[in-house]
């Protein structure tokens, strides 16, 4: 299983903002080991944000995402106190979700 | 595509049924959906936006990309991207120059400011597109990011 998230989601005005990264090695499978052999690729394929049951945010990932993926935005309709969740899973099925509650900001 | 790549393709195919028979992909568990291998595949601009449903895009001035012009890193380019087009529905990151074309698709639901920040590899000094659809219609924007160590080399 890999590490867990680090999320953050505050309100910004009347918005909520979501910065994530998650730890992962996203593989290209282009890379050669020291021995010369190709690693094989291993990365996140899809990412989904949710909030109140709701999809805020679905993505679809290459392997040409920096390692240990960061992703940032903006959704409306959260309050602080309510959570911000967010699940991964990988090319080889590899899965992890975790959330966030929403904090007031500054 | 050549016969070769379609083969390849069918290959994938029959791995990741064989996955979902054998119950390494659980069928509608959590997060079941779909990844647009084509896309992912494509190693062109022209034939991304084909691969994402489009047949062309035009040039938007309402798209704005936020990237450093130079990276002195190629493992690791911020690039954000927003749009001020009305209805926008999905932001997608092309590197021209890279193996594969497209980097990453976000679906942009209602409610959701359209508006993106990632970090991306690049593998040399590239155009970099933001597509966006918005109302059905595909626009873009390009900004160059030149690169000074590429990001996937070993």
């Amino acid at each position: 299983m890999a590490d867990p998230m680090r999320i953050r989601a505050n309100m910004t005005g009347d918005k909520v903002e979501v910065k994530a990264l998650m730890a992962h090695e996203m593989e290209t499978g282009l890379r050669k080991d020291a021995k010369g052999n190709l690693v094989p690729s291993h990365f996140i394929r899809n990412v989904t944000v949710t909030h109140g049951g709701k999809t805020v945010l679905s993505a679809q990932w290459g392997t040409s995402i920096s390692k240990n993926p960061f992703m940032h935005f903006r959704f409306k309709g959260g309050k602080p106190g309510e959570k911000v969740t967010i699940s991964w899973i990988d090319n080889k099925g590899d899965k992890r979700t975790d959330e966030a509650t929403i904090a007031s900001g500054s | 595509m050549d016969a070769k790549r379609r083969e390849v393709l069918k290959t994938g195919g029959g791995v990741l049924a064989l996955a979902a028979a054998t119950g390494i992909l659980k069928p509608g568990e959590g997060l079941a959906q779909e990844w647009n291998k084509a896309a992912f595949d494509t190693r062109s601009v022209s034939d991304t936006i084909k691969a994402l449903g489009g047949s062309g895009s035009s040039p938007s001035g309402a798209i704005e990309i936020t990237a450093p012009d130079i990276a002195e890193n190629g493992a690791v380019v911020p690039v954000a991207v927003e749009s001020k087009l009305p209805r926008t529905q999905a932001i997608a990151i092309l590197i021209e120059k890279n193996p594969n074309t497209l980097s990453a698709e976000f679906e942009i639901p209602a409610g959701t400011d359209p508006f993106v920040s990632t970090r991306v590899k690049m593998a040399e000094t590239s155009n970099v597109y933001a597509l966006v659809i918005a109302d059905g219609k595909y626009f873009h924007a390009v900004k160059e990011i030149k690169v000074t160590i590429g990001g996937c080399g070993g």
